[in-house]
């Protein structure tokens, strides 16, 4: 299998990272690698395995659904690059 | 003289009071200023600061009272965060990030007295076995090969913790391991290092590379040292909901208990035709040094390891792809800008990472995509199910596991770097412990010919670390490894 430029392409616009043109062929390659040495666990039969989410196989625990921490503007907006008031500022969204 | 003592040592002096913190962190900050332009194991020192914790800690002591851990100079990986002070995650898109917050492993040892040198470098993202990754430079191993000056990797990710550990530039660091990255930096740099179990530490404000295996552990020249850490970092923290609500035992207590009784479980997947003899001779001395002490060696099977490293390319990078998401120009420092919404987060994302962390998340959104997830992701949970099953198979027979830490000893920078998947086989032998959340330490056991340090690996049943550590102090006190780098505070060069 090897991805071509068109997946890559489509890979990185979900993943948000801008790639050049001229770069889509090798990076293809180099996910390829890593995707076809991946390929060797089709070997392993998982037949009726449960899948295990994390490491410690245990249920999360509940808490009551009530605010522990907050009302601290300064501190949230502190590395913000850009902000308007209280708010994170980013470029227009809406027309 | 400050170079020579070990954590538990120092912490004797400070409390007879033969000296002060503020002269031990002062020979501290020194020898960082002294050697860190060649090591590069720092990338922001801390110097006021540490001396600022230090009079309070001689304060403390003054008075009579004193934490665990009161006046000790420690290093801090970059990937803790530490309020007011920057923490990059040896990332450029972190450059200027300041964490208006403390993570709760740096805040359990502030509460118990430490004094912060400065914060240590990492692979990016702690993503990388060789800490080439970094973007502040890779750091240098304070080792050489005999004969041959060309720099060396420490291992990584936490090879910035580990070389400043073994080059004698802090008495103790933090590190964390998601793969490998405490064990196998501290095998390459001849110093201790444990991955306690899963939970055993909050990772609450620990920047997140793949929730379900990243733990929090210390890195030090001891096992003692490392007890002496882990007990202080650890703890039920409910602001992380993986953290287990478990006591924290006695760790130091059980690096005496020795080895008489157990069972030493020797798993034979992990032996290969292309593993350097050297390797497997200290392996077999290692378990003849158990067997010395009383344990009984067992020979064991955990079928799925070959599987381990290819598993964990799925789970890792489809965990940072997701955790990865946040940092998009918005919240979080930098930002690259862009004609719409869209562009700037591509922009921001394509400027700030490099390309090890891009490749991961790129294959990380891939087996995560519509259509993929069944075939990458579910089977992988499925095939960790089958590798927890069997860690948990064996340990109905044997106490703990013991193995080498790595394939190899440390390679030189620019060897293994042509081809990421050679580069991911240095964790072949750690990984399987992240897999399944149980604790494992790396423990020195010898030089190779080419007088580079070798460790061997102890794996326990989960929380319980004890048996760990005593098996890692039975190990040690039978290694007697007092090699020491030719790079280090104290020494010649």
């Amino acid at each position: 299998m090897s991805l071509d430029p068109a997946t890559v392409r489509r890979i990185a616009r979900l993943a948000r990272i801008r790639v050049e043109e001229t770069q889509l062929v090798q990076l293809g390659q180099e996910l390829s690698g890593i995707l076809n040495w991946i390929e060797q666990l089709n070997e392993v039969n998982i037949e009726g395995v449960e899948p295990l989410t994390g490491a410690a196989n245990m249920a999360l625990r509940l808490r009551p659904d009530g605010v522990t921490d907050g009302g601290d503007v300064e501190a949230v907006l502190s590395n913000a690059p850009d902000r308007a008031g209280s708010f994170y500022a980013v470029p227009k969204v809406v027309e | 003289m400050f170079f020579e003592l070990t954590l538990a040592e120092a912490r004797a002096g400070l409390r007879r009071r033969d000296f002060s913190s503020r002269e031990l962190t002062s020979a501290f900050n020194g020898a960082i200023v002294a050697l860190n332009p060649k090591l590069n194991a720092f990338i922001t020192t801390t110097p006021e600061l540490a001396l600022r914790q230090a009079d309070a800690a001689d304060a403390a002591l003054a008075r009579g009272e004193h934490g665990p851990l009161t006046g000790i100079p420690l290093a801090i990986k970059d990937l803790f965060c530490t309020k007011g002070i920057r923490t990059t995650a040896g990332s450029r898109i972190l450059e200027h990030f300041v964490p208006p917050y403390e993570s709760t492993v740096s805040a359990n040892l502030l509460r118990d007295g430490a004094v912060f040198l400065g914060k240590a470098n990492l692979d990016e993202f702690a993503m990388g076995s060789s800490n080439i990754t970094s973007a502040y430079g890779p750091v240098v191993s304070p080792w050489t090969r005999s004969g041959d000056n060309r720099p060396l990797v420490p291992g990584g990710s936490s090879g910035g913790s580990a070389a400043a550990v073994a080059a004698r530039l802090a008495l103790g660091a933090t590190a964390t391991d998601t793969g490998g990255s405490i064990r196998q930096p501290a095998s390459f740099c001849g110093i201790t290092g444990i991955k306690p179990t899963y939970g055993r530490c909050s990772r609450w404000g620990i920047v997140a590379f793949a929730s379900s295996l990243d733990q929090a552990g210390p890195v030090a020249r001891t096992v003692e040292d490392c007890a002496i850490m882990l007990q202080s970092m650890s703890g039920f923290d409910p602001k992380d909901s993986t953290s287990a609500e478990m006591a924290v035992p006695d760790f130091q207590a059980a690096c005496q208990r020795g080895v008489k009784g157990l069972r030493i479980g020797v798993p034979r997947e992990y032996r290969s035709d292309d593993m350097p003899p050297e390797i497997e001779t200290m392996w077999q001395q290692g378990l003849g040094w158990l067997r010395a002490q009383g344990a009984e060696i067992v020979d064991v099977s955990l079928p799925h390891t070959k599987y381990g490293l290819a598993t964990y390319y799925i789970v890792a990078p489809a965990e940072a792809s997701s955790n990865l998401a946040r940092y998009d120009g918005v919240r979080f420092s930098s930002r690259t800008d862009g004609d719409d919404l869209n562009a700037l987060y591509e922009n921001t994302r394509a400027a700030g990472f490099g390309a090890e962390v891009k490749r991961r998340i790129m294959i990380g959104t891939y087996v995560l995509s519509a259509g993929y997830y069944d075939a990458y992701y579910l089977r992988a949970q499925k095939i960790r199910a089958l590798m927890l099953k069997d860690f948990t198979d064996v340990f109905r027979t044997v106490d703990a596991l013991v193995t080498p830490t790595t394939p190899s000893a440390a390679f030189a920078q620019g060897e293994k770097m042509d081809d990421p998947i050679k580069m991911y086989f240095n964790d072949v032998f750690t990984v399987p412990a992240n897999m399944s959340g149980i604790p494992g330490i790396s423990v020195p056991a010898g030089l190779d010919a080419q007088g580079l340090p070798l460790g061997l690996q102890v794996l326990g049943r989960p929380f319980d670390e004890e048996t760990v550590f005593a098996v890692g102090a039975a190990i040690e006190r039978a290694a007697g490894f007092s090699a020491m780098p030719g790079m280090r505070a104290g020494g010649a060069a």
